[in-house]
């Protein structure tokens, strides 16, 4: 990997130049069993690597990505001036929290996503065309599922970490109680161990922003031609989940877009509508609608308490130690949610952490910087591989 | 959300030195690779200590999110929350060792808090503040005023000690509850910091003192 010096954010270093690498799983001993009862194979998975795996093996760290995230976490892929740097940068890399002096940080895109990994934009081996509606249901365990395979491919057998924010962390609490043996630690930020009703309420306005957009066509739109206002809209609603009260008035105040003086008009007069309009249709030409409401409907479904009867009966069989953060202005998966966690993992006897972390950023707060995130996570960490 | 206000009002950093003073003892009573809860450890200066140097299993209880995030990032395993409603989650004789260090005047129900820590550990060290040092007697008794100090250093109007307690107080509960004294230590701060060890007549010279409890259920096996 190379070091781009002045390429990366003042005062860090940046990992250079990343890519993407694509293994796929195919062959009788990989028909992915679905938990709606589908199979699916074969299965591609696109994932990145940063750091190296020791002679023991013993210091990777699996990243799980939000809704909209992928494989590419961290490092630039072209070095080009103003390209972005991978999703959390800002986290990994040689001497951030995610040391990748010290650690080997595996992150890939999850399953049914439309980053790499086999997911509804992929073509279909038995049509020819893209899945599209046809992809079948999966679920934040099927995800889970498809990581082990990678993580086996690694030739790892025990995961130092696995972390993950919002539905990552969901998939880090999974494989908890999937994998007990293959980890040591795991870090769900911002999570829940199962979708409120409310959270699951603002996914469906998503999904039906979606689907009410003709261009939608029950999800047979080309590639090229996406239902744009609809997948821009659901971004718009998303995004309002994201962030809090308190950050929107520091962010936007007020404020119109022409100074002080009122548009008289409906398209966007005010610096917040702006903003949602930017995130909105710079959404569309990065992410897929279709891929869109499988995810949330993922998410949707994610419930530790129903699948396993009760939390801590979830909890019983898992051996990892816990770090739990949540944000207090978080209002999507408020820290009460992680709270509930806390008290189930506490009971069931388990090592836990805890931290409800003083922000106003809201429920993106585990992107942003800004709040005291990473010496927690490096110290936990540091504890992890003490622990060994 | 309003709880969690009021507590951070508090200045806790006031009282950094006084929540130190027994440091040493409570290290003293602590065995090797003992399971220890503290339940309000700040920023994990003792915990820290105890795992350094008797490898203790740790676990903090603490409200304050940025002790909080202190204790996490130096390592330690710590839970934020309210110790009061924490400590019924945890199962009998769970830990080896419960430590109280500064924290018991400062909970609505002291007695509840106590009475849980000898449940959830077979041994419970306590340290408090002596409201009946002649100090603060004579403090009252002349000025007419409440005392401010290094052990008291907070105004009437800040202190997070809503109850008050005496050494002769705690151990007359002592004696009514029946629960068993393991230890008991005292010591008189002066105002320029001094530390001096108090053997005799501790209620009036001793301005914090300590004490470790052994819990009932092992009373019930020495009997």
């Amino acid at each position: 990997m190379k070091q781009l010096p002045g390429f990366e954010p003042a005062g860090r270093i940046s990992l250079g130049l990343v890519t993407t690498s694509r293994i796929t799983f195919k062959g009788d001993n990989y028909i992915l069993e679905l938990e709606s009862g589908n199979t699916l194979s074969p299965v591609t998975v696109a994932y990145e690597t940063y750091g190296r795996l020791s002679r023991n093996k013993d210091n990777a760290i699996l990243v799980c990505h939000a809704l909209t995230g992928d494989a590419h976490a961290a490092g630039y892929h072209t070095g080009q001036p103003g390209e972005k740097p991978g999703w959390w940068d800002l986290f990994i890399g040689p001497g951030k929290p995610l040391d990748t002096e010290r650690y080997f940080v595996i992150c890939s895109n999850f399953l049914g996503g439309c980053k790499g990994t086999t997911g509804p934009t992929e073509i279909n081996p038995a049509t020819g065309k893209p899945y599209g509606l046809h992809f079948p249901f999966y679920t934040v365990k099927d995800m889970v599922k498809v990581q082990k395979w990678l993580i086996d491919h690694l030739g790892i057998e025990k995961l130092l970490a696995v972390i993950g924010g919002s539905l990552g962390g969901m998939q880090a609490l999974q494989w908890t109680i999937s994998y007990p043996e293959m980890v040591a630690g795991a870090l769900p930020i911002a999570s829940t161990a199962r979708m409120s009703p409310q959270a699951i309420a603002f996914n469906e306005v998503a999904r039906q922003a979606i689907m009410s957009d003709p261009q939608w066509n029950f999800g047979l739109y080309e590639p090229d031609s996406q239902p744009a206002s609809g997948l821009a809209l659901a971004r718009m609603i998303g995004h309002i989940t994201y962030l809090s009260e308190e950050a929107m008035l520091s962010k936007f105040s007020r404020r119109f877009i022409n100074g002080k003086n009122r548009g008289y008009k409906f398209e966007a007069d005010f610096q917040v509508e702006s903003y949602l309009h930017h995130q909105g249709s710079t959404f569309v030409s990065r992410f897929d609608a279709n891929t869109y409401l499988y995810i949330t409907r993922a998410m949707d479904y994610f419930d530790l308490h129903t699948d396993y009867g009760s939390l801590k009966k979830a909890f019983s069989g898992c051996r990892s130690s816990f770090l739990v953060i949540s944000f207090t202005s978080d209002w999507l998966f408020p820290p009460a949610c992680s709270q509930e966690l806390v008290k189930a993992l506490r009971t069931a006897g388990k090592n836990i952490s805890y931290c409800n972390m003083d922000s106003d950023q809201g429920h993106d707060a585990f992107l942003l910087p800004g709040n005291r995130m990473g010496e927690v996570v490096s110290g936990f960490l540091t504890r992890l591989q003490n622990e060994l | 959300m309003s709880q969690i206000k009021l507590h951070r009002d508090t200045d806790w950093s006031k009282s950094i030195a006084r929540d130190r003073v027994f440091d040493e003892a409570i290290c003293g009573l602590t065995r090797q690779e003992e399971r220890v809860l503290d339940l309000g450890c700040g920023s994990g200066e003792l915990l820290y200590r105890l795992k350094k140097e008797k490898q203790v299993q740790e676990l903090g209880i603490e409200l304050d999110s940025e002790y909080v995030a202190d204790c996490l990032a130096r390592g330690l395993r710590v839970i934020q929350g309210d110790l009061e409603e924490s400590i019924i989650d945890f199962d009998d004789n769970a830990f080896d060792l419960v430590i109280l260090n500064q924290v018991m005047l400062s909970v609505p129900n002291p007695l509840d808090l106590l009475e849980n820590g000898l449940r959830v550990g077979k041994r419970v060290v306590i340290t408090f503040p002596n409201f009946a040092h002649w100090k603060i007697r004579l403090q009252i008794m002349l000025r007419g005023r409440l005392p401010v100090n290094k052990d008291l250093p907070y105004e009437w109007y800040e202190t997070p000690n809503i109850r008050l307690a005496t050494v002769d107080d705690f151990m007359n509960l002592c004696q009514q509850k029946q629960i068993t004294l393991l230890e008991k230590q005292f010591i008189s701060q002066s105002s320029n910091g001094k530390l001096r060890p108090i053997n005799f007549r501790p209620n009036m010279r001793s301005s914090v003192a300590l004490f470790c409890l052994a819990n009932h259920h092992q009373n019930i096996k020495e009997d």
